[in-house]
């Protein structure tokens, strides 16, 4: 038996931070390759400490629903999911987004666990971010014509988040897509506030690179562009600025393709998922199935 | 008892069957010892069918727990728990099966009743809603992870076991399977935990050993002292705040006074809302002390006192608006800030002296 658990980060304070682990979770049961799937979290229930005790396979994939390695993949989850003989080498990312799986035992289970890098820093986050734009401007063609912002916090703390975002603003760049590709950040140059600056391009996708919507991405983020004066009172999309037309999409981590990230990490670490990574992916991108 | 189940039973003679006082055991060449309860006879393969048909909630009984709900894990010991199979024999326990026997789960009712041919299906709701009707039904166990995300007064619950648990649902009709799943939905860890409690096998990580295992914000927890540790354990850890039963001590030989709780479950290591509170009590900890002066009258100080008790309680939302005799009113209280708090603080006491201006 296998099985997959997404770990996610969940919240004390916010019932909005899970849905996202929950959804993706969901998705990936119906495709029915795992003979369990379940979500765990660092501040909900059940905790990374004790998920493992709760499955009955003895074959378990551990995929991060994290944009970044850094503290929280290669101290903290290992850590508490009791993974014996972790080495953060293990993963061979010297460069911050590059980390694979590594297989270890957990110590309070019989079970072999295949702890997979982060979904964030997995090549095809890039398609992803592409098919945020695509949704929110309701055109799969999106691209001429329009400037593509990935925006991410950017904070001393975890140099590696801005890794990420760097990564898949140069992918995204380099496969021509969008007239112009651009990494933002919150907390630090170039800031997301000054976004029309960076672009000649007059209609401006912006997609923050976060799991789940909150604070940052539902308040801080709309204010700070000037989409809005009040997040309360909500904005359009598109909204005009500066003689721009800003497509702000939310946290990339709500689009439903995560799923197909998720499965690929798993996929990559020698799970079984048959035909599951293009069912998904033909299901969340509107493409008709087999 | 089903054709089926029948057929398993003469498959499995030959290597022999002790269930639940059933038993059948090969003497010879098609020749079985056969008996319930320790009563025995020889009987050939017609024999054999034969007695399976004079006791066929045993045959179902065999049939349900060896072939339907299969090895004996810890979902296996929890269904078997909810029907109270280890006091009862199978004639008492399909007896209460037949009108529905039932079980207590933290604030969950689990009914446990006799489905086709000897099967078992299960019911599940708030204890509160035992008797009610008019619930909104699921049957979908993923569904319970919304169901429980707020309380009845439509608050977050951020800890599973809080007593507060939502109540108008009901899980009417769920197989073993599903019936698990759900309550690990609602309480995640609950059955695994009590499972290896069951079987002497619960780890449980202390206070201290949990505490020094933390990094980055939490790494202060350690700063506890047992003192702070108690209170935060009668804070946080009580029956009245969450339905575990705190196993876990500050270390291997320091018992806390403060009583483990009364829950079926056990909680095998301080949570993360312990933990984050405990944070928050560690940088409490390290302010000092200070001298204040000012004037309450008796009354008014016993006021202040219920106030913290009605919210340490989570009761003022009981207390009623036009009860003045209870000292958590809200005019009440709003009576004592008008007459004794102003920007000084109460009783115009600064809060920190003029020469330490914050
Ligand atoms: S640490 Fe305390 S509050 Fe947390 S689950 Fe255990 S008993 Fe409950």
């Amino acid at each position: 038996m296998q099985a997959l658990v997404i770990v996610g980060h969940g919240s004390h304070l916010n019932p909005g931070s899970s849905r996202p682990t929950f959804s993706h979770a969901d998705t990936i049961r119906e495709t029915g390759v795992f003979d369990e799937v379940r979500e765990a979290f660092w501040k909900e229930e059940p905790s990374f400490r004790e998920v493992l005790r709760t499955l009955e396979s003895d074959e378990v994939y551990v995929v991060p629903l994290f944009i970044s390695e850094g503290y929280f993949t290669e101290q903290v989850i290992p850590r508490e999911l009791r993974l014996e003989g972790w080495d953060v080498s293990e993963w061979e990312s010297g460069d911050g987004v590059s980390a694979d799986h590594a297989t270890l035992e957990a110590s309070d289970v019989e079970k072999t666990v295949h702890y997979c890098g982060p979904a964030g820093t997995h090549d095809s986050m890039s398609d992803v971010i592409v098919r945020r734009a695509e949704s929110v401007t309701g055109d799969p063609e999106v691209g001429d014509g329009f400037g593509l912002a990935v925006v991410g916090h950017g904070t001393e703390r975890n140099e590696n988040s801005a890794k990420a975002i760097h990564y898949h603003t140069e992918r995204i760049r380099e496969s021509g897509r969008f007239d112009e590709a651009k990494a933002l950040f919150m907390d630090e140059e170039p800031e997301v506030d000054d976004v029309t600056e960076f672009f000649s391009a007059p209609d401006v996708v912006v997609v923050p690179l976060f799991i789940a919507d909150g604070f940052h991405t539902q308040e801080d983020i709309p204010e700070d562009m000037g989409l809005t004066d009040d997040y309360r009172t909500g904005y359009d999309v598109p909204t005009e600025v500066d003689g721009h037309r800003i497509w702000y999409s939310g946290a990339v981590g709500t689009e439903s393709l995560m799923a197909d990230v998720v499965l690929e990490r798993a996929a990559e670490a020698g799970a079984d998922v048959g035909a599951a990574i293009e069912r998904v992916r033909d299901a969340e991108t509107g493409v008709a199935g087999d | 008892m089903n054709a089926p189940q029948l057929d398993a039973l003469v498959a499995s003679a030959p290597e022999g069957i002790e269930f639940d006082g059933l038993s059948v055991a090969a003497s010879g060449e098609e020749s079985y010892t056969v008996g319930i309860d320790g009563g025995s006879r020889e009987v050939d393969e017609a024999g054999l069918r034969e007695f399976a048909e004079e006791n066929p909630w045993f045959v179902s009984n065999w049939y349900y727990w060896t072939r339907v709900v299969g090895d004996a894990n810890a979902r296996y010991d929890f269904l078997r728990w909810v029907e109270g199979a280890d006091g009862r024999s199978v004639e008492e326990r399909y007896e209460a099966l037949s009108t529905g026997t039932g079980r207590t789960w933290g604030q969950l009712h689990v009914v446990a009743s006799l489905g086709g041919d000897g099967e078992r299906r299960y019911a599940l709701r708030h204890v509160d809603d035992a008797d009610a009707s008019d619930l909104e039904t699921y049957e979908d166990p993923l569904a319970a992870r919304e169901l429980v995300k707020h309380d009845d007064r439509g608050r977050y619950r951020p800890l599973s076991t809080a007593p507060t648990l939502p109540t108008g649902w009901e899980y009417p009709d769920l197989d073993g399977r599903d019936l698990v799943r759900t309550v690990d939905f609602i309480y995640p860890a609950t059955v695994a935990n009590w499972h290896r409690e069951r079987e002497g096998e619960l780890d449980v990580s202390h206070f201290r050993e949990t505490a020094e295992r933390q990094s980055g914000i939490y790494e202060i927890v350690e700063g506890l002292s047992v003192e702070e540790l108690e209170a935060a354990a009668e804070a946080c850890c009580v029956d009245s705040q969450c339905l575990r039963r705190r196993m876990w001590d500050e270390d291997d030989e320091t018992e806390l006074d403060v009583p483990r709780g009364d829950g079926e479950f056990p909680c095998r290591e301080p949570c993360s809302v312990f933990i984050t509170a405990a944070r928050k009590f560690v940088t409490l900890g390290r302010e000092d002390t200070q001298t204040y002066e000012f004037e309450l009258t008796p009354t008014e100080k016993e006021q202040v006192e219920e106030i913290v008790d009605a919210v340490a309680e989570g009761r003022t939302d009981e207390i009623r608006e036009a009860d003045l005799n209870e000292g958590a009113n809200r005019y009440r209280a709003r009576y004592l800030r008008a007459r004794r708090m102003d920007e000084e603080g109460l009783s115009g006491t600064p809060t920190y002296p003029e020469d330490q201006e914050l």
